[in-house]
């Protein structure tokens, strides 16, 4: 047996690369499920009820989602670039800290107009400022960027516990480390009353749309790509290869602060050790799932949130761990790339 | 070694019926062969005749879809090298499959002895080396890392591992296209005492003057059906050509021009390696308008450095490289495509083309930033597919859709693409580094029909190229690299020849450097 | 000086040692694989389902021994997910690695919760106890198997056929080829033993440093493992004082957090290793040593 390159990729078969991967995954993990005793098919039923059962349920899902989007979108236009940032969940983390920083009342007086934009700005800023270390490592060094955003993560956490038991505690805060809530001016409002779901996710799903237009109409997302999938022939055609990777590097960065922003400022209200379960790592699930499409980022980071969403009701319901939703993600990032060889390749005897 | 074999003499290798299909290309369809023991078949083709597909389905790197194969009359278990070692049959690929890092002794030994023994047995493997060295008049040191070997040198360390295996059959691709022409004799030489030693030889080529001078019998391949198959004693030239090739292929003619001014001009330019080391050393060169100065070399002697000097990659570390009047060494590769320079890489699938873009993607790689390909940032899509188009047809590239992905374009498709890009433009100074390998005589014959037209359009050309023939050919003036060193091959002292540029490669005239 | 005085009691290298034994193993481990031109970036994950799996096994029962032999095949088995995934398949090494390390992760993590679904304090054994070799710092027998894998691994890529296979392997994968021996099975055998190793790391910690298997236990370990290969120019030799020298700073800075605890956030302490690799990284990003083939899939007849 050999792998034989297509001559093309039909499209029908881009869709039904994730499609299929997700139900061999599901599949795969349905063995989990009965050995927790449960009927599979109903719990899976249950967990689709607890996901997109109700508008409440759905809206907590987008919720969900909001943090995926961005992360993902952050690990896309990165992986785009071969430019390996596994460090999202650190500048998620740095992105909160900057808002917290900047929202917490240090500032006053600013309109929501103004506030918003500024925690935004921060935020994206704070996460690109921490990639900039790996980045100029890499680009003027040689290392290797993959170590050493994964090592900032835990450095950053650390930094961040620091920050809550010291500078930034909330004296309010009955001795947990938590930091003081985001002004009422810096929150982002909900969409729906009752509903946690918030401006964060128009705005994830905003910058999906602009990145995608980036990607396919604009001479930068056009070098991004070059850069990407030949770099040696993007250098040899007069493509800056190094230029281009520490803008990709910056975006990346930026957009993975965002995260951090978005949930402190629109989700949680105050920034907490345990703000993210992860979200950086599962971005880059959401990344391949969507095989580093923009827009497919939001419809991966749906799925993926559906997925977490949906195993706490099961969870509750049939006592099936909870673990099972990473179970169940991980084996569909697995999945997902075999399919995705399989779009490129065909399986010849 | 020329003397006829007898047909009585031992069948060593028996190929019957083999069939290669890749996709709806028949790489090699129904393929006969026979090697005698104490024989050397050449086996001539041109690029993509199905040569090396052969000698790959021989050697276990590919099954074939049909056929047979027999060494020694047994059959042979297909796509299994561990077996064709087994049996005696050694290859030298055309791309040397060794380690840089490691020493000649560990690339020798490597599969050698059982994995799964607790020791090496270095020494005895050193003292079997040395004597097989000794024996073939291979000299090379078994402590040596290969990184640190001449090409020449490689190549007998590919031909040891053979030897050190017993092989009684040896394959070996296109061995002579990295070789200067005395490195060539000595390898013939060599040749000739393995088959004293009773080995049976297949030579593989796409040289015509080369298979005549060292078969004994030769085997042409074309579009990868046998296209005839003569004893060396009665084959000449045209002959084989016409084998070869199956049709007539016009070889476009150099007309006499007066050259102009001095297009490009370089003078002292220096490139500093590891180390102080100086991989360009003081290199003067004057390229006119309408001129093609050819560059030889064997690789590794600075014409890569030097080609990407000129293709604005690397900034020299001291002279000067002038496009007319202007000093262009810090213009870097934008700078100098902007000022007219046509480049085409020495690799093209490494930095020539982006293989997962389209044709239109690729193309506009050089110049996307630039009316009409964008507006503010923007790409006009529209026009880079029209600007392709209009290439695809002047520069005759085949393609089944104008937007298919470069990588699955053929070599010489391939090549013609990037010849589009570098022309289309009608640049000043071309830049034009092994335009040709790899191609088939078709496509090789069109590429310098468009160099010449360049040419005659007043363009100054670099030619840089392995293949000697082509750069006399198409060549106003040679000249020669030599250990970061350039010297012009002086048309006052005599004719130039291949035999004059293999001694001049191999260093002669290069003593007495500034 | 008291911070002085520290460096030359034993019990300080007593601690050395435990900290230094499972990152011996993890380095070792993703030696192997890169020295068979394979990132494996599983490496954290595989040391978690090690963790997990040998202690599971002592749990239920099985003796010590037992348990390392369940870890060990635990890792190999993720070895050879990540090895099929990425030789014949040729999937990218980087997220592949990430895949296998996410699903080994939250395997063990669903699995415990399984077996233990309602404890919060998790369940104990009875580890591995110090045996006291004399002239050597009281250590359990982990942390001896520990030196000696460096030594065979050693012994095996430097002094016999099967190490020379996979060195040149990790340098040129058509090189093996053409002398008939399989670059897939080469490759994936070699990630197999490597993860095996990792796992062995990850066992450590739950059967020999510890008694009980906890969430975040690994915490980074795996990623530190794989700078320290760097830091080690691929070495075996070079990896073991990489490992030890490391763990040393951290024991140190342990006893340092001690002595003047409460001036500086202990945060700023637990940083320490994570800072240490990077810096490791680049001191060494100049030198050379990367194995040519590492991260370069390898097609059969591709060129």
């Amino acid at each position: 047996m050999r792998l034989e390159p297509r001559a093309a990729v039909p499209w029908t078969l881009s869709l039904a690369a994730p499609a299929g991967a997700v139900v061999v995954s599901l599949a795969l993990c349905g063995f989990l499920v009965a050995w927790a005793g449960a009927p599979v098919l109903r719990a899976y039923a249950q967990m689709f009820q607890g996901a997109a059962g109700s508008l409440f349920a759905l809206t907590e899902t987008l919720a969900r989602a909001t943090p995926l989007i961005f992360t993902g979108l952050a690990a896309a236009i990165a992986f785009r670039a071969r430019f390996w940032n596994i460090g999202a969940e650190g500048q998620l983390y740095l992105g909160a800290v900057a808002a917290t920083v900047l929202g917490t009342g240090a500032i006053g007086g600013l309109s929501p107009w103004l506030m918003i934009p500024l925690l935004m700005i921060g935020g994206a800023l704070a996460g690109a400022l921490l990639l900039m270390g790996p980045t100029l490592l890499k680009l003027r060094l040689g290392v290797d960027e993959v170590v050493t955003t994964l090592l900032l993560n835990f450095i950053v956490i650390l930094f961040v516990g620091l920050l809550l038991e010291g500078p930034l505690k909330d004296p309010m805060g009955l001795g947990w480390p938590q930091a003081e809530p985001i002004v009422a001016e810096g929150e982002l409002p909900k969409l729906f009353g009752g509903m946690r779901l918030h401006l964060g996710f128009v705005i994830a799903v905003g910058l999906a749309v602009v990145l995608w237009f980036v990607d396919r109409r604009t001479t930068f997302g056009y070098a991004a790509r070059a850069v990407g999938l030949n770099p040696q022939a993007a250098a040899y055609a007069g493509i800056g290869v190094r230029g281009v990777m520490f803008r990709v590097a910056l975006i990346s960065g930026g957009l993975a602060g965002l995260a951090g922003v978005s949930e402190v400022a629109g989700l949680k209200g105050n920034l907490t050790l345990d703000l993210s379960p992860g979200f950086g790592y599962s971005g880059i699930v959401v990344a391949m799932l969507a095989q580093l499409h923009p827009l497919g980022v939001v419809a991966a980071a749906l799925f993926v949130a559906g997925i977490f969403v949906g195993a706490d009701a099961m969870s509750r319901s049939a006592g099936v761990p909870t673990y099972i939703a990473d179970v169940i993600v991980a084996s569909s990032l697995l999945c997902m790339l075999v399919a995705l060889l399989l779009t490129r390749y065909r399986l010849r005897r | 070694m020329n003397q006829p074999v007898g047909a009585q003499a031992e069948v060593v290798l028996r190929l019957r019926g083999i069939t290669k299909r890749f996709g709806s290309l028949t790489a090699n369809d129904a393929i006969d062969l026979d090697l005698h023991k104490g024989e050397v078949v050449a086996l001539l083709g041109e690029n993509g005749a199905g040569k090396s597909t052969l000698m790959s389905i021989l050697f276990g790197h590919y099954v074939a879809d049909e056929g047979t194969v027999e060494a020694f009359g047994q059959p042979l278990p297909p796509g299994d090298p561990a077996a064709a070692l087994a049996r005696g049959i050694g290859m030298v690929h055309q791309h040397f499959t060794l380690a840089d890092n490691l020493t000649v002794l560990d690339n020798v030994m490597l599969g050698t002895e059982s994995l799964w023994s607790w020791r090496s047995r270095r020494s005895a493997g050193r003292a079997r080396l040395d004597r097989l060295a000794g024996a073939f008049g291979l000299a090379v040191r078994g402590d040596a890392r290969v990184g640190d070997l001449s090409v020449g040198e490689r190549q007998r360390v590919e031909i040891l591992k053979a030897l050190y295996r017993d092989a009684r059959i040896l394959i070996l691709d296109e061995p002579t296209a990295v070789l200067t022409p005395q490195e060539s004799a000595s390898l013939r030489a060599t040749l000739g005492r393995l088959v004293a030693e009773g080995l049976s030889i297949i030579f593989i080529s796409h040289k015509l003057d080369e298979v005549l001078e060292i078969g004994d019998r030769v085997v042409v391949l074309r579009a990868g059906k046998v296209a005839g198959e003569v004893p060396v004693a009665d084959a000449d030239r045209p002959m084989l050509a016409g084998m070869m090739v199956g049709r007539a292929v016009e070889q476009p003619q150099r007309r006499q021009l007066s050259p102009g001014a001095v297009a490009v001009g370089l003078q002292g330019v220096t490139v500093l390696g590891e180390g102080g080391r100086r991989r360009l050393d003081a290199v003067d060169l004057d390229i006119r308008a309408g001129e093609i100065v050819g560059l030889a070399g064997v690789s590794g002697n600075g014409q890569s450095v030097l080609s990407d000097v000129l293709a604005g990659l690397i900034t020299p570390d001291g002279g000067h490289y002038r496009l007319a009047d202007e000093d262009v060494s810090r213009a870097g590769t934008r700078g100098l495509v902007a000022r007219g320079v046509g480049r085409i890489p020495e690799d093209r699938q490494a930095s020539g083309v982006i293989g997962d873009m389209t044709i239109p993607e690729t193309l506009i790689a050089e110049d996307f930033r630039a009316r009409p390909f964008s507006r503010f940032g923007v790409i006009d899509w529209r026009a880079a597919r029209d600007f392709a188009a209009r290439i695809v047809s002047d520069f005759d590239v085949r393609t089944e859709r104008p937007d298919l992905n470069a990588r699955l374009l053929s070599g010489g498709n391939m090549q013609k693409l990037l010849l589009g890009r570098a022309l289309a433009r009608r640049p000043r100074f071309v830049l034009a580094n092994q335009p040709t390998r790899g191609l088939d005589v078709g496509a090789a014959a069109y590429v310098h029909q468009r160099l010449l037209a360049a040419r005659e359009a007043g363009a100054a050309i670099l030619l840089i190229s392995e293949d000697l023939d082509e750069v006399l050919r198409l060549s106003d003036r040679v000249a020669v690299m030599f250990r970061g060193r350039l010297r012009e091959a002086d048309p006052a002292l005599g004719p130039v020849t291949v035999e004059r540029l293999g001694l001049m490669m191999a260093g002669q005239g290069f003593e007495h450097a500034a | 000086m008291a911070w002085l005085d520290m460096l030359v009691t034993a019990s300080f290298w007593v601690a050395v040692l435990r900290i230094g034994t499972p990152l011996i193993f993890g380095t070792l481990g993703e030696l192997i694989c890169e020295r068979a031109g394979v990132l494996n970036l599983g490496i954290e994950g595989i040391m978690v389902a090690g963790a997990f799996s040998g202690w599971l096994a002592v749990y239920l029962g099985a003796p010590l021994g037992a348990g390392i032999l369940v870890a060990m095949a635990v890792g190999a088995a993720l070895g050879l997910l990540h090895g099929i995934l990425t030789v014949p398949l040729g999937l990218s090494q980087h997220v592949a690695g990430i895949g296998i390390t996410l699903l080994a992760t939250s395997l063990s993590y669903y699995f415990y919760r399984m077996v233990f679904p309602t404890v919060t304090e998790p369940p104990r054994i009875q580890p591995f106890q110090p045996l006291d070799l004399p002239g050597l710092f009281a250590q359990t027998p982990m942390t001896y198997l520990a030196f000696l894998l460096v030594a065979l691994t050693a012994y095996v890529l430097y002094r016999t056929p099967l190490g020379l296979a996979v060195r040149m392997v990790g340098e040129n994968p058509a090189a093996v080829e053409a002398q008939g021996i399989d670059v897939t099975r080469l490759r994936i055998g070699a990630v197999m033993v490597g993860s095996s190793l990792m796992a062995l790391g990850g066992a450590f910690l739950t059967l020999s440093a510890f008694n009980a298997f906890y969430f975040n236990m690994i915490n980074g370990r795996g990623w530190i493992c794989i700078a320290l290969v760097v830091f080690a120019s691929w070495r075996p030799g070079k990896a073991l004082l990489g490992a030890v020298l490391f763990a040393a700073f951290d024991a140190f800075q342990l006893r340092l957090q001690q002595l003047i605890g409460g001036a500086v956030p202990y945060q700023i302490f637990l940083m320490a290793p994570y800072v240490l690799s990077i810096l490791a990284l680049i001191v060494m990003s100049r030198r050379a040593g990367v194995p040519r083939a590492l991260m370069i899939p390898y097609r059969k007849g591709e060129r």
